[in-house]
C-alpha cells in the first residue's frame, strides 16, 4: 500500500513537472522558432553544400531576423538556429538529425544537400513527423517517396523527366535542321550520372538519334583527355555528359583545347554554378548543361543582389538548386504563417496543398512535387537561362550551333 | 595511339610529381604522413590566391610557395615529429606514431583550409590553351607539369646519387643507425629530408592547381595515389616513383582510350596487386627480412 502511494505521489509530481515543462516549451516556442539543420561542412559533399545550400540558408535566417522573425499569430519570432556537419556521411547525417529532434527539440528542419543524403534522413524525418523539404534531390523514385512519406516533397523532380525534356529539345533542333543525329554521351559512374544515363539510353534511342559513343568513368578521374579526344574522333553533332562538378570543368576544358566544338555542348552539374562563368568566360557562350533559371524575372534578379550581398566574398548563387532553396524556404515560412503556430502535421498539409510567391514563381506542388522545372539551361551573354522546356515562362530560345571556342 | 601515350605520360608524369615527396618523407624519414594530400591542397590554394589576388603566375608563385613549404615542414619535423622520434624504440613503432601523429594534422589543415577559403570548388585558367607537341595537340598546362615534373625528378636523382649529402640520405634511408656510426647526423638528414619532401608535395600543388578543381577537401585523394606509387614503387625509391607513377598513367590512359574509362580505377589497382604479388617490396624496393 505504501509502495503504491508512494509510486502515485511520483506520478504526480512527474506529471506535474511535464506540465511545467509543457508550459515552459510553449512559452519559449512564442519567443522563437527553432530551426536545425546538419549540412557537409567537411567530406565529398561539401563542395556542393558550399555552393548552393548552406548560403541560401544564412541568407534565409538573415533575411527573415531582419524583418523580425516569422509571424506566428499577430506576433513575430525570430529564427533560432541549431547546425551540425554531417560529414557527408549518411550515418552522421541521420545521427545529427536524431540529437536535432531529441535532445535540441527543434521546431523545423532544413534538409541537407544531395540525393544521397536527403534518401537518407527520409525516414527519420517522416517518423518524426517534420516536413522534409528536398531541394538538392534528383531521383526517379521521387513520386514514390512522396506517397511513402507524405511529409517530403521533392522539389528537383526526376532524372527521366530530366533525360525526357533535353531529348525533347534535341529532337526539336534536329526537326528544325539545326543539328543531325549523332549523339555521344558520358557519364559518371556515381549516383547522378547513372540515373540519367540510364534514363537518357532509352529516350535517345527512342528518339531515332545515333548513340555513337557512351561510356562511364569513375569518380575522381584525373584525366578525360582520352575520352574526349576519342568523341572528337567521332564527330557527334551532340555532346552530352552527365558530370560532377569537378569533371564538368575539366570535360570542358578539355574539349577547348581539343577544339571539340559539336553543335551542342552539353554538362552536367556545375555548369550553372558561377564558378563555371568565372573559369571560362567567354566560353561559357552557347554552353547548355542542366537546370536553368529565368534569368529575366525580376524576383530572380532581386534575389540574384541580395545573395551576392550576404554571401562571403559576394558570391553568386548556382543558376538551378539555388534558387529553388531559397524558394523551399520561403514555402516553409509562408506554410508555417499560414498555420500561424508550431504545428508541423498542419504546415506539412499546408506545403501539400497551398500555393506560394517565391523567387521562382508562383508554386503550387501536386503530389508533393512541383509542376515545373528548368531542365535544361545555356549561358547566354554572360547569363544561364534556362531553354526547356519552353512552355515554362521566361524560357529562351536554344543558340545552335554553339559558337566557336574562343581563346580565353 | 601517340595521342593516348602522350596523354598517360602526362597524367603519370603528375602521378610521380604528386608522390615525390612522400616517397622521401616516408622512405627516408620514416615518417607516414598522412596530411600529405593537405598540404598538395593548400599551395594550391597559396598558388590560386596569388594568382587570382595578385596577378603571380604560378611558376614565379612556385618560388614563393616551394621555399616557404620547405621551412613550414622543417618546423613541423622540429616541434611536432620530433619528440616521435626519440621517443620510439624503433622504425615500426615511429610509423604508427607518425600516422596518428599526421592523422590529426589532417584536421587541422582541412580546418584552417575550411575556414578561409571554404567549402567550395576553386579553379583558375592558367596556360589553358591547346600547343602541338609531337603532332598532337595537348594542354600547355599540363605540359609544363610534365617538364617541370621530368626536370625536379633528375635533379633530385642527382642531388641523392651525385653529392655527399644525397648519399647520406640513401644512408639513412637504408640504416639509420649504421649511418649514425659513420658520423651522419641522422636527425638532421631527416629533418631535411621530410622538408624537402614537404618543398616537393608544394611543387606539385602548385603545378596540379592550374589543370584540376580542387576543395579544401579534396586531399585525400592525393594522398591515397602518392601512397599507391610510392608502395609500388620501392618506399624510397626516386626512380621507382617515377615508373610507378608513369606505368599507371599509361595504364590509364591506354585503357580509357582503347578499352572502356570505366575500367581505370579496376586497372589501376589489378597493376598495383600485381606488382606487390610479384615484388612485394616495390618495383624498385629491396627486400629488408
Amino acid at each position: 500500500m505504501t509502495t503504491f502511494l508512494t509510486r502515485r505521489t511520483a506520478l504526480l509530481v512527474a506529471a506535474t513537472c511535464a506540465a511545467t515543462l509543457g508550459l515552459a516549451a510553449v512559452a519559449q516556442a512564442q519567443t522563437s522558432i527553432k530551426i536545425g539543420y546538419a549540412i557537409s561542412r567537411t567530406g565529398p559533399n561539401t563542395g556542393g553544400a558550399a555552393v548552393t545550400t548552406i548560403p541560401n540558408y544564412e541568407l534565409w535566417v538573415k533575411e527573415v531576423n531582419a524583418a523580425g522573425g516569422i509571424k506566428l499569430g499577430d506576433k513575430r519570432v525570430p529564427i533560432e538556429v541549431v547546425q551540425y556537419d554531417d560529414r557527408s556521411n549518411a550515418e552522421e547525417a541521420v545521427r545529427a538529425l536524431e540529437r536535432l529532434i531529441n535532445q535540441d527539440k527543434v521546431d523545423f528542419i532544413l534538409p541537407p544537400w544531395g540525393t544521397g543524403l536527403n534518401l537518407a534522413v527520409g525516414p527519420t524525418l517522416n517518423r518524426e513527423g517534420y516536413p522534409h523539404l528536398a531541394a538538392t534531390a534528383v531521383t526517379d523514385r521521387a513520386p514514390e517517396l512522396a506517397k511513402r512519406w507524405p511529409n517530403s516533397f521533392w522539389m528537383l523532380g526526376t532524372s527521366a523527366d530530366a533525360a525526357k525534356t533535353l531529348v525533347e529539345l534535341l529532337s526539336k533542333l534536329r526537326d528544325e535542321k539545326k543539328i543531325g543525329d549523332t549523339v555521344a554521351m558520358v557519364s559518371i559512374a556515381d549516383g547522378f550520372g547513372i540515373d540519367l544515363s540510364s534514363a537518357a539510353r532509352p529516350a535517345i534511342t527512342n528518339a531515332k538519334f545515333k548513340l555513337a559513343y557512351d561510356k562511364s568513368y569513375p569518380i575522381g578521374t584525373q584525366d578525360l583527355a582520352p575520352i574526349i579526344n576519342e568523341v572528337k574522333a567521332l564527330n557527334p553533332d551532340v555532346f552530352i555528359a552527365f558530370s560532377y562538378p569537378p569533371d564538368t570543368l575539366a570535360l570542358t576544358e578539355q574539349s577547348r583545347i581539343a577544339g571539340f566544338n559539336p553543335k551542342v555542348f552539353y554538362t552536367g552539374v556545375g555548369t550553372a554554378f558561377p564558378l563555371y562563368r568565372g573559369k571560362f568566360g567567354k566560353n561559357t557562350e552557347g554552353v547548355m548543361g542542366i537546370g536553368g533559371w529565368s534569368g529575366d524575372s525580376p524576383a530572380i534578379k532581386d534575389y540574384l543582389a541580395r545573395h551576392k550581398a550576404s554571401a562571403a566574398n559576394g558570391a553568386e548563387p548556382d543558376r538551378w538548386a539555388s534558387a529553388v532553396t531559397y524558394a523551399s524556404l520561403q514555402m516553409l515560412q509562408q506554410a508555417i504563417e499560414r498555420v500561424g503556430k508550431i504545428d508541423r502535421a498542419a504546415v506539412i498539409k499546408d506545403l501539400q496543398t497551398g500555393s506560394f510567391d517565391t523567387v521562382i514563381g508562383k508554386v503550387k506542388l501536386e503530389n508533393n512535387m512541383p509542376t515545373r522545372y528548368w531542365w535544361v539551361g545555356q549561358w547566354q551573354d554572360g547569363e544561364f537561362y534556362g531553354i526547356a522546356p519552353a512552355g515554362n515562362e521566361g524560357a529562351r530560345k536554344a543558340i545552335v550551333p554553339k559558337p566557336a571556342w574562343v581563346a580565353p | 595511339m601517340t595521342n593516348a601515350i602522350l596523354t598517360g605520360l602526362m597524367l603519370g608524369g603528375m602521378y610521380a610529381l604528386i608522390a615525390m615527396g612522400l616517397t622521401l618523407q616516408y622512405g627516408v624519414a620514416r615518417i607516414m604522413n598522412l596530411s600529405y594530400g593537405e598540404f598538395l591542397i593548400a599551395a594550391a590554394f597559396a598558388s590560386h590566391w596569388l594568382f587570382t589576388g595578385w596577378a603571380i603566375s604560378p611558376f614565379v608563385g612556385l618560388t614563393l610557395v616551394v621555399p616557404a613549404a620547405f621551412l613550414l615542414n622543417f618546423a613541423i619535423y622540429k616541434l611536432l615529429l620530433t619528440p616521435l622520434v626519440r621517443r620510439a624504440p624503433n622504425r615500426d613503432a615511429l610509423e604508427v606514431d607518425s600516422i596518428l601523429a599526421t592523422f590529426g594534422l589532417t584536421f587541422v589543415i582541412q580546418g584552417s583550409m575550411l575556414a578561409l577559403f571554404g567549402g567550395a570548388y576553386y579553379s583558375y585558367s592558367f596556360l589553358a590553351f591547346p600547343v602541338q607537341f609531337l603532332g598532337e595537340t595537348v594542354a600547355a598546362n599540363r605540359l609544363a607539369a610534365l617538364g617541370i615534373t621530368i626536370l625536379l625528378g633528375l635533379v633530385l636523382y642527382l642531388a641523392l646519387t651525385r653529392t655527399r649529402a644525397g648519399t647520406a640520405v640513401r644512408a639513412v634511408a637504408v640504416d639509420p643507425f649504421a649511418a649514425q656510426l659513420v658520423a651522419i647526423n641522422v636527425p638532421q638528414a631527416s629533418a631535411l629530408t621530410f622538408a624537402l619532401g614537404g618543398a616537393l608535395v608544394a611543387a606539385a600543388g602548385v603545378l596540379v592547381s592550374t589543370f584540376l578543381t580542387f576543395s579544401a577537401s579534396s586531399g585525400v585523394v592525393f594522398t591515397m595515389k602518392a601512397l599507391i606509387v610510392v608502395v609500388m614503387g620501392g618506399v624510397g625509391n626516386m626512380l621507382g616513383c617515377l615508373v610507378a607513377g608513369l606505368a599507371l598513367g599509361l595504364s590509364e590512359s591506354l585503357v580509357a582510350s582503347y578499352v572502356d574509362p570505366g575500367l581505370t580505377l579496376a586497372v589501376n589497382f589489378a597493376l598495383f596487386l600485381t606488382v606487390l604479388l610479384v615484388k612485394p617490396a616495390g618495383l624498385f624496393g629491396r627486400a629488408t627480412r
